[in-house]
């Protein structure tokens, strides 16, 4: 596909020239804590060590919903990149620029659903995730069920398209630390949102 | 300030007492089954079971460990009533960190060592725990930094007051770099984080500190950023250093 090449190239570029670069792990380690700390504060009604995991992946979304908002404009700033034609072409942004761009990796984009004018989604499949690496779930028989650990990207993506008039859902159906094979994103576009002239604007 | 010599005669350990050795408790075999789950395809393995400690971390983007580091801040002052409050909360969101940075960055020295693990040579080289004061505040100073920021602390001083104060300096530490400082807070210095990563490494060193804070340096044109991180070891830490230097033949 042309434009996923394109896409490629681009992310390709931006990651190598623009972008200033750190350690890996020094991202990691400071994910961990936040994500630990969350768990040990975020407890379930009348107890005290049992942890609201449900609680936890819903801050970790707001987390990323308000990262998201502002990420944004870095992201048009830094990657030029003008209005997708498409909500493939989106697709493709995402993958390819953006979170090459800040995560230095690229997800793949699979199993398509809907067409254009129709409810549409796609899957985003991490064969790395930097924010995962040296995690070991507590083997508590409900955090594997229950954690979405990666859950702050897909806020991320809420806030940002937010932002450029898209309003999506996004959650993560597997993840290698549940003990699936794969870790994947299911993003669902809602709607378009129209430019709103505001109340009382004559 | 003592030279890195290599030659440390220490004392010879205390014999161990064979004869009461059956009274050490053994545990009885847990009967907790763990109930984890891992992914199953063979060919596929991800987990970080599979992968090797030793390979070398890859790059990410300052921006994203900015977001989040932003959204840790954030978090935690929002729990917070003072500046002191928001930097003990950093300080600990750091400290587990430092305590498996010890482990790790030891353990990738000794694999790069060029006679592999368990290989003669100075500790540090062999992956050794670091045991002596000086070597410990080069390893935080060097290797740690180096591990987690790609460079060198900027300097290493001993406080001319207190003898069991030393001073770590970085002169634009990569965690601040995108934070600024509300005039209201201006004493606040969020590279406490950092200090806390420190802290770990110290304690898990087995030299225990008073803690390990970041500070302004004041009056810097040159550096408006520069950190000192103040480490304040314990008198006992100190007292067997002392006492080392005297066993050990100035080590």
């Amino acid at each position: 596909m042309a434009s996923s090449s394109k896409a490629a190239r681009l992310g390709e570029e931006v990651w190598k020239s623009r972008v200033d670069k750190i350690n890996a792990e020094v991202l990691t380690l400071t994910y961990g804590t936040i994500v630990a700390q969350l768990c040990r504060d975020l407890t379930l009604p009348a107890t005290a060590n049992k942890t609201d995991y449900a609680a936890v992946n819903a801050e970790l979304d707001r987390m990323g919903y308000n990262i998201g908002l502002r990420l944004i404009e870095d992201f048009l700033a830094k990657s030029n990149t003008g209005t997708c034609s498409s909500f493939r072409e989106t697709a493709e942004v995402i993958s390819k620029v953006g979170f090459k761009m800040f995560l230095n990796v690229v997800p793949q984009v699979t199993n398509w659903q809907g067409v254009e004018g129709k409810p549409q989604a796609f899957g985003l499949v991490f064969e790395e995730n930097p924010l995962a690496e040296f995690v070991e779930y507590p083997d508590d028989g409900r955090a594997q069920d229950e954690l979405w650990y990666s859950n702050i990207l897909c806020g991320v993506i809420r806030g940002a398209l937010e932002m450029v008039q898209m309003q999506i859902e996004a959650h993560f159906v597997t993840d290698v630390l549940r003990g699936n094979d794969t870790t994947e994103m299911r993003v669902t576009l809602v709607r378009y949102i129209e430019d709103e002239m505001p109340p009382d604007d004559e | 300030m003592p030279a890195a010599t290599t030659t440390t005669a220490a004392p010879p350990p205390p014999p161990l007492d064979f004869k009461n050795s059956d009274t050490i408790p053994v545990l009885p075999p847990s009967k907790h089954q763990p109930s984890l789950r891992y992914p199953s395809s063979g060919s596929h393995r991800k987990t970080i079971y599979d992968r090797s400690l030793s390979r070398p971390p890859s790059a990410t983007s300052l921006p994203a460990f900015a977001y989040l580091f932003n959204t840790l801040i954030t978090y935690h002052h929002a729990k917070s009533g003072s500046v002191s409050d928001i930097e003990t909360r950093l300080n600990r969101a750091g400290y587990p960190i430092g305590v498996k940075m010890l482990d790790l960055l030891l353990y990738r020295q000794a694999a790069a060592a060029p006679g592999g693990f368990g290989g003669a040579g100075k500790s540090g080289a062999s992956g050794a725990r670091p045991t002596r004061l000086l070597e410990l505040l080069q390893f935080v100073h060097g290797t740690l930094w180096r591990g987690l920021f790609g460079r060198q602390a900027d300097a290493l001083e001993q406080s001319t007051t207190k003898k069991n104060e030393y001073m770590i300096v970085d002169n634009e530490p990569v965690v601040n770099t995108y934070v600024t400082i509300p005039r209201e807070m201006s004493q606040l210095n969020c590279a406490a984080f950092v200090a806390g990563v420190v802290e770990g490494v110290c304690d898990a060193a087995g030299f225990g500190t008073e803690g390990v804070s970041a500070h302004w340096a004041e009056g810097e044109e040159m550096w408006p950023g520069k950190t000192i991180f103040l480490l304040r070891f314990r008198e006992e830490v100190m007292e067997r250093e002392e006492g080392l230097k005297a066993g050990g033949g100035g080590g």
